[in-house]
């Protein structure tokens, strides 16, 4: 069971060339993030995903049905995605409906509703906003109640488009948490911008970079992270722990400059300052 | 004298019950670059809005203590007259833009001063050049990336040539390349022009090795106050749950470990050259 792109290409009707020839396989069980500068067609890659943006050429296949010959309904009931507004998102009257809406949608029984409405407000935290309006929440609550509204009815396949954008660092923890808690059978796909957030996923994620519509790199987070070429050509920060073993290196130490891990920096440091000093 | 002195700030938003500051003493030199950090919520957006007066004349509430930019006190003293003093820049650059050219909304401010033509001109010319917006000045806001809107947000508020320029969040739109342009442009607008910096910021890996000081705040007070250095490897920091950069965990595992470095390092080049000073070569 997978989600399976062949050969998109998708233009607005502007004429923007959003995705130029993308083929990828994201399957069930897998952690994957997606990189890139803002405009490579991150956001118009997840939306082919459930159907909200189909492709001008080529196909994607969500557990072997082609996209254009289902409703965006159809596919959501597998493929979930939580947007990067949750304004966008977010349109009922309290936190609760919002929740609910999803499932009664589904044909959930009642009691089923009731229960899953009750476990996902305890489990973001929102039970003293059950009967609040979403739109007066703070940006961050906002974010908790579009994912919980998406996560209530277990898709199989998580899309998380820019979860971590204007958090603070305790809130990305969480998330960092919460991500871990979902996996297993569930995929789980997020886009992000966050190096440092990524570097200290785990487990290691797989990493999709994207430039221009096109798939730049797709890989191990720990090759692809510690390649400074392509953290370059994806317009990201470089992260900290590898620069400073380049740095090193560049200044004559022996050192290998694949790591993300502070700790196995460290252990890096330490047995060639060991080395030096004898 | 310092540029900015707030003495016994209370401020609680009307129709809430908690105060979003409660109990605010600083005092800022002109020409510092001060980050200002701390959990969501912890009253870095108030103590903007109080810096330029949207606090108490726009936004509304029980308002104690006093605030003095550039020898005004802000409740004595109009927004548009503190305006000459400080520019706010806010997170979303398409909320301060909405002009038809990018020059246009450079000399909103300075127009509506009511200043002499070429004064208007020379000050727009300045600005658009300061941030690197010159070449796109006939541009159209809206066809401009991210990161080319904060710089023409921050050209608008830098043609009122103020001595204190507030930046609340500016990067959080952009992508990492434009986000670390942004922090490069407001460090050289501080150390080249000697205007007064204060930038709001959760990503300190960003913009620590910048910083003349940096500001925790938490539930509405000061909780750390002190060199970046000083701060990043307090253990009061990770408590608070600001992320520490890595380079500063990496220079605490290795002083648990019984390596020393001189200083504490912020950038991974300082890192490296720290530690080969330390090594005395490499061979």
């Amino acid at each position: 069971m997978a989600i399976e792109l062949e050969d998109v290409w998708f233009s607005y009707p502007n004429g923007v060339e959003a995705l130029r020839g993308i083929s990828l396989t994201i399957r069930e069980g897998e952690f994957v993030i997606i990189m890139g500068p803002n405009g490579a067609g991150k956001t118009t890659l997840v939306k082919t995903f459930n159907g909200l943006i189909r492709p001008t050429r080529g196909r994607v296949l969500v557990d072997g049905v082609d996209t254009k010959e289902a409703t965006v309904a159809e596919l959501s009931r597998n493929v979930g995605l939580v947007f990067q507004n949750p304004d966008h998102q977010l349109f009922c009257e309290t936190v609760e409906e919002e929740i609910a809406f999803a499932l009664k949608n589904f044909g959930f029984e009642e009691d089923e509703i009731r229960r899953r409405v009750d476990w996902a407000l305890k489990t973001f935290g929102l039970e003293e906003y059950r009967d609040v309006s979403p739109l007066v929440l703070s940006g961050g609550e906002k974010k908790r109640v579009a994912l919980a509204s998406v996560l209530v009815w277990e898709p199989k396949y998580l899309v998380l488009d820019e979860p971590t954008l204007g958090q603070d660092y305790a809130q990305k923890e969480r998330l960092k948490e919460l991500v871990r808690g979902l996996m297993g059978d569930r995929a789980v796909v997020m886009v992000t911008h966050d190096v440092e957030f990524v570097a200290d996923m785990r487990p290691r994620p797989r990493l999709i970079l994207l430039s221009g519509g096109r798939l730049i790199a797709d890989g191990r987070a720990e090759d692809i992270l510690t390649d400074p070429e392509c953290i370059d050509r994806a317009r990201l920060v470089r992260p900290q722990v590898p620069e400073v073993l380049r740095a090193l290196r560049s200044l004559g130490a022996p050192v290998r400059t694949d790591v993300l891990d502070v700790e196995e920096a460290r252990d890096i440091i330490l047995s060639i300052l060991g080395a030096g000093t004898g | 004298m310092p540029i900015i002195e707030i003495e016994g700030l209370r401020f609680t938003y009307s129709g809430s019950k908690r105060p979003a500051l409660d109990g605010i003493d600083l005092s800022i030199e002109k020409g510092e670059f001060v980050i200002l950090t701390g959990p969501s919520g912890c009253g870095k957006t108030t103590l903007c809005r109080c810096l330029n007066g949207l606090i108490p004349h726009f936004y509304h509430g029980d308002f104690q203590g006093r605030v003095i930019v550039a020898g005004l006190d802000t409740r004595e003293h109009e927004i548009w007259e503190l305006a000459q003093h400080v520019g706010l820049v806010f997170q979303n650059p398409e909320n301060q833009l909405f002009c038809l050219t990018v020059e246009a909304d450079v000399a909103f401010g300075p127009e509506n001063l009511g200043l002499p033509r070429e004064e208007i001109r020379r000050r727009v010319d300045w600005a658009l050049r300061a941030t690197g917006m010159w070449e796109l000045r006939l541009r159209a806001p809206h066809e401009l990336s991210g990161g080319q809107q904060q710089r023409a947000a921050i050209a608008g508020v830098l043609a009122m040539e103020p001595d204190v320029l507030i930046l609340d969040e500016p990067t959080s739109f952009l992508d990492p390349a434009g986000a670390a342009d942004i922090i490069a442009l407001v460090a050289k607008l501080c150390r080249g022009h000697g205007i007064t910096v204060i930038l709001a910021e959760h990503r300190l890996e960003l913009v620590a090795p910048y910083a003349d000081r940096m500001i925790v705040m938490e539930k509405g007070r000061i909780a750390l106050n002190g060199s970046p250095e000083e701060v990043l490897t307090s253990e009061r920091a990770v408590e608070l749950g600001i992320g520490i950069p890595k380079v500063v965990r990496l220079h605490g595992l290795l002083a648990s470990s019984g390596l020393r470095l001189p200083r504490t390092p912020l950038s991974p080049r300082e890192m490296a050259e720290l530690l080969t000073e330390v090594a005395g070569s490499w061979r």
